[in-house]
């Protein structure tokens, strides 16, 4: 039972050189989907099935690894990833965001800014930011080819037509190196100016549909817009009901069967950072906490 | 200003030579040749079979002939030859300076999104990035295809026949092309629908000065619309004239018979 079962980080060498090759070249050229030989993981599609082989595939034994879900770092896909490489690879995890080398997310940016020494992986459902409007993939193809962008721009024109203003609040459309739109996945669009100039690598794997892109350190990364409907970041007016952050991402969370709810930062390793710091919301436990270790100690 | 009309107006804005396409032993079209001016229409008739549409595609860049090529003078006035464009400029081309109307609007129109946006998309193809004044633009050119601009955020899906058809019209007329191809654009349509389409087409085309090359087996739409007539059989070119001298006094005996088996209405 000592005998390791996998390789280190579960893929096998060659699979990884495959992938790495695929990596390559997507940082060669910056949002450009690369096609890539997908294999098989042990979970199913649509729950990281490409973040992990790209991870798998960049993880090195000194790395520290990190894995968020939607923010979280203790949700049940964050965990489970996070275990999956912790054995596959033995290397070290955590979930505080400056001590992580490597950072697998599925639909956020963490909200501590990164740094040069880190690699942001997101797992990505559909790649084609032109899918739903262009069913042919020859055609998507083609459309990303010759730089024939308008398509995307409709979709913005059908958006403002309908609601009056840009409604499409992930998945927002982004142009990267005045070259490739791109899906950035469906991250909340209060994500998008994060892209930008970013000193960390970002890299995008779609396991189902077999494609690998990037955005290398240091790239412009714009949003769509109209001049007239400019690129809104969207955030819930309210503070962070336990930390009290003002310019960080919120989730809503229903709290009773009586309407009441309660906006929280969906980056927990964030929000937990700032309570230990002394910062409270207005729904924070941290006072009933200290009052109840005074009554013990009193 | 005048006389530089009359010079551009000279000279040819589309010139086919000896065009031919075949596909294994099938010749579907045999040695074209003919030029087409600016704001002249000229339609091709024929029965099915004849080599219309398979010569409507190469004279768009969409099919390779398989002899003979095909020139088109370009708004800086150079002419060039379709075959050797790369297809980034062919594409540019044909959403700007060319239109194409399918005879089935579902092949020319996005049926999911807005009249607006459909009206809008090749303004956005071409870097308009101003929102008002792409909607202002598209509710215009709705106004002069007699579409409700109440209806611009209706999907065409939700359209009749007739407006569907409308639409594609001025889905492509909106950067002002100077060329536009038409594939049996009233096909389907029923009578009063197609007479009031023709209609439009017709103070469009004059209005526009535009050059029209359509194809079609009714040869009323031919009457109606165009200026000369070319007659297909077999995949080639029988006859060839203005359209009363070819409709009127027809010399070839098919044309005689194409003429003659119209019903007296």
């Amino acid at each position: 039972m000592n005998a390791p079962a996998y390789n280190f980080a579960y893929l096998d060498e060659q699979t990884k050189r495959m992938i790495r090759r695929a990596i390559l070249k997507a940082i060669a050229i910056p949002g450009y989907q690369v096609p890539f030989a997908s294999r098989e993981m042990p979970m199913p599609y649509g729950w990281g099935t490409g973040g992990v082989q790209v991870t798998a595939a960049i993880l090195g034994p000194q790395d520290v690894l990190k894995v968020i879900d939607q923010g979280s770092d203790d949700t049940t896909n964050a965990i489970s990833i996070r275990k999956f490489f912790a054995k596959t690879a033995g290397v070290a995890t955590t979930t505080a965001t400056d001590e992580a080398t490597v950072i697998q997310t599925r639909h956020r940016i963490p909200e501590t800014a990164l740094n040069e020494n880190q690699v942001l992986v997101y797992q990505v459902p559909i790649p084609e930011p032109l899918r739903f409007l262009e069913p042919r993939e020859t055609e998507t193809r083609r459309m990303h080819a010759l730089a024939e962008y308008g398509l995307m721009h409709v979709k913005l024109y059908e958006d403002i037509a309908r609601f009056g203003h840009i409604a499409t609040a992930y998945a927002y459309p982004v142009k990267v190196n005045a070259r490739y739109v791109m899906d950035p996945s469906p991250t909340p669009k209060f994500d998008n100016p994060k892209m930008d100039n970013s000193p960390a690598l970002q890299l995008f794997g779609a396991g189902r549909e077999k494609r690998i892109y990037a955005i290398p350190p240091y790239t412009q990364v714009v949003s769509l817009d109209f001049e007239d409907h400019p690129f809104e970041p969207y955030r819930f007016n309210a503070p962070c009901a336990l930390c009290g952050a003002e310019n960080s991402y919120l989730d809503e969370i229903v709290t009773d069967d009586k309407g009441g709810r309660m906006f929280v930062c969906s980056d927990t390793d964030y929000c937990e950072g700032r309570q230990a710091a002394g910062h409270h919301g207005s729904l924070s436990a941290a006072p009933y906490k200290d009052k109840a270790q005074e009554a013990a100690n009193g | 200003m005048a006389d530089q009309n009359l010079v551009e107006n000279d000279e040819p804005l589309l010139v086919a030579k000896s065009l031919s396409k075949s596909f294994g032993r099938i010749n579907a079209c045999r040695d074209v040749s003919f030029s087409l001016y600016p704001g002249e229409v000229l339609a091709i008739v024929g029965e099915s079979g004849s080599g219309k549409s398979t010569l409507l595609q190469m004279l768009s860049g969409q099919l390779a002939p398989s002899a003979g090529h095909v020139s088109y003078r370009m708004r800086d006035g150079v002419t060039r030859d379709l075959t050797t464009l790369g297809e980034a400029e062919r594409r540019f081309l044909f959403r700007t300076d060319w239109g194409f109307v399918h005879q089935d609007p579902a092949q020319g129109l996005r049926m999911a999104v807005s009249a607006g946006a459909n009206v809008g998309e090749r303004l956005m193809a071409v870097g308009w990035n101003h929102y008002g004044r792409i909607r202002e633009t598209a509710s215009d050119w709705l106004t002069r295809v007699e579409i409700d601009v109440a209806r611009i955020d209706d999907a065409p899906r939700t359209y009749s026949g007739g407006m569907r058809q409308r639409l594609q019209i001025a889905r492509n007329l909106v950067t002002e092309p100077r060329l536009v191809f038409m594939d049996e654009p009233t096909g389907g349509l029923d009578v009063s629908v197609q007479a009031r389409l023709l209609d439009l087409l017709r103070s469009l085309v004059a209005e526009l000065n535009l050059a029209v090359i359509i194809v079609t087996h009714d040869l009323a739409v031919a009457r109606l619309l165009s200026h000369r007539v070319m007659v297909m059989k077999g995949g080639r070119v029988i006859e060839t004239g203005l359209t009363d001298q070819v409709l009127d006094d027809p010399r070839e005996p098919y044309t005689q018979l194409l003429v003659s088996s119209i019903l007296p209405p």
